[in-house]
Order: C-alpha cells, then structure tokens, then sequence
C-alpha cells in the first residue's frame, strides 16, 4: 500500500476543499449488484462511474450500490437523483451510458429521459 | 456453464451476500502457487452466518433466502467454476459469526476464468458498501500484497469519503503498486 503520509495530506487538501465547496452532497447514485446485475456488467459501470468521479474531480457525488432492482431484463439498473430531486431509474446502464449520465444528468441536472425505465 | 465472465465477478457476488447478512468487515485473500498451480480464492464476511439447515440448501441453484429474488444465486455457480477447472470449492457458516467461502482452481486449467478487473472490483465493495471495511491480501509465490481499509478510514476520518477523487486516485494507484509487487521482477 502506498503510504499512509501521503494519505493524510490527501486528506488535509480534501477536507480544505469541502470546506470551500460546502456542506451537502450534489447528487446521490445508486448501483443495482445483485447477482443478475453483476452478471449483464454492473461491475464495470459502477467502475465506469469512480473513474469519472477520479477523472473530473467530483467530490460532491455519494455512490453506493445495492442488491437486486427486480427489473432483471434492464440491467445494469443505475438511480441517479440530484438534489432532492426525483429519484430517476435507468436501464442498460453500461460503461459508456454511465459516464453519459454523470455529464449530463449529475452534472447538467438534466435527465436523459430516452433511457429511464419505469 | 457460468453467468460470469472473470472470477472478481463472482468475488463481489459472494461479498454482497455478506453485506446483505450485515457484514462490516470483508477478508479477500487469493493465492496463486504457480509451482503447485493453484489459483485459491476465500471471502470471509463477520456477517449473521448461516445454521446447518441454510447452509446446506446454499448451494442448491434453487434456493435462495428470499422468495422472489436472486440472493446467493451465485454461489452454486461459483462451485461449478470451481469444479470445471480440477479445483474444489466448501463453504462454512457459524450463526453470529460470518461465512467464509473458499474456491480453488488449477491455475493453468484452460476453462479457468481470468481473474478480470480485480482493482475496479475492490474499488466498487470499498466505496460501494457503506460503512463495511474491506482487507484484500494477495499471494503470489513467495510475494503478498495487503489493503486494509481499515488503516486507510483511520487516517481518513468521517469526512472525507472513499469516493473522494484524489483518495480514489490514492487507491487506484495503491492496487496498480500491488499488481506490479505481485508481477514480480522477472516479468
């Protein structure tokens, strides 16, 4: 493991940075892991979005995952709600339609309603 | 026969069953011996556990703890990945204790999934299951490698969460040092 120094002044800047920024999260992300999601690539769409995260430097995301979304035809499933905001479902989430989502509903607020699922 | 197409697959499967039976702490160890050529993979989870009874339903593909869903689906499919390459698979259970759940292939065997996105997999339990800590021990030979999250929370403290960019960049880089470690020199 790298080293624990290097963390604690990883640490110190994020917190600087959050104070800057504010209390409250920009936006929450859900991704469906259950077994039948892991299977149709939940896996490296949730990869797909800490890599954007990572790459843009987002600090006000929260992403947790979760079992099984009953909607097995339509994974990988990803939630996306910003703010308080609606909570959105998508369906057939792969890598690409999930950093698609972070540009433009997470970051631009605007929900991308040709892949929502209902 | 399998739903997965590399082996972390099936290693976030079995560590979601642990999350879901309340686990906070999850021990991945995998060891490969290439002299004895085996590949061996073990998630323990200090979840609920499982009494004889469950246990030994769990590796039925029919069973499951909930009726309309898909809970540990996949586990008897990890046994039958197991078993396809000439390794074995057991899986034990204490109630209050946890379940530990230990595959072993032929690490040369030609049916024998790859180990796949093992680094995206660890970041997804890390930041994904929330508030469950997460210790990852790799051998290779006579090489280990070890992430405890737990060392990495100490330091981190509650406000600043793992999905933070540059703690993500951190573990990235971490499991990236780790691989390397693992490849050896002569590679």
């Amino acid at each position: 493991m790298k080293s624990l120094e290097e963390l604690q002044k990883i640490k110190e800047r994020a917190l600087q940075r959050r104070k800057l920024a504010g209390e409250g999260a920009r936006a929450r992300i859900i991704v469906a892991m259950g077994t039948t999601g892991i299977a149709a690539g939940a896996r490296d769409t949730m990869a797909a979005i800490l890599k954007e995260l990572e790459k843009r430097g987002i600090t006000d995301v929260v992403v947790t995952q979760t079992g099984s979304a009953g909607m097995s035809t339509y994974e990988p499933v990803v939630q996306v709600q910003v703010g308080d905001g609606e909570l959105v479902t998508y369906g057939n989430v792969d890598a690409a339609r999930a950093a698609t989502l972070i540009e433009k509903h997470v970051l631009g607020g605007e929900v991308v309603a040709e892949w929502q699922v209902k | 026969m399998t739903i997965f197409r590399d082996l972390s697959q099936h290693i976030l499967d079995i560590a979601e069953n642990g999350v879901k039976a309340g686990a906070t702490l999850l021990h991945i160890t995998i060891e490969e011996n290439f002299a004895a050529d085996t590949l061996r993979i073990v998630v323990q989870d200090n979840g609920s556990g499982m009494n004889a009874e469950t246990l030994a339903k769990v590796e039925d593909p029919w069973f499951t703890t909930r009726t309309t869903r898909n809970v540990g689906l996949g586990i008897p499919f990890f046994k039958q990945a197991a078993e396809m390459c000439g390794g074995s698979f057991r899986i034990t259970s204490e109630p209050g204790v946890g379940t530990i759940t230990e595959a072993t292939f032929q690490h040369s065997h030609i049916d024998r999934p790859p180990l796949g996105d093992l680094a995206g997999t660890l970041l997804c339990m890390i930041v994904g299951f929330v508030g469950v800590d997460v210790l990852y021990e790799h051998r290779v030979d006579g090489r280990t490698f070890t992430l405890d999250t737990r060392e990495i929370r100490a330091v981190l403290g509650d406000d600043v969460p793992f999905s933070d960019p540059d703690v993500l960049a951190f573990l990235n880089e971490s499991l990236h040092d780790g691989q390397v470690l693992l490849q050896g020199e002569t590679n």
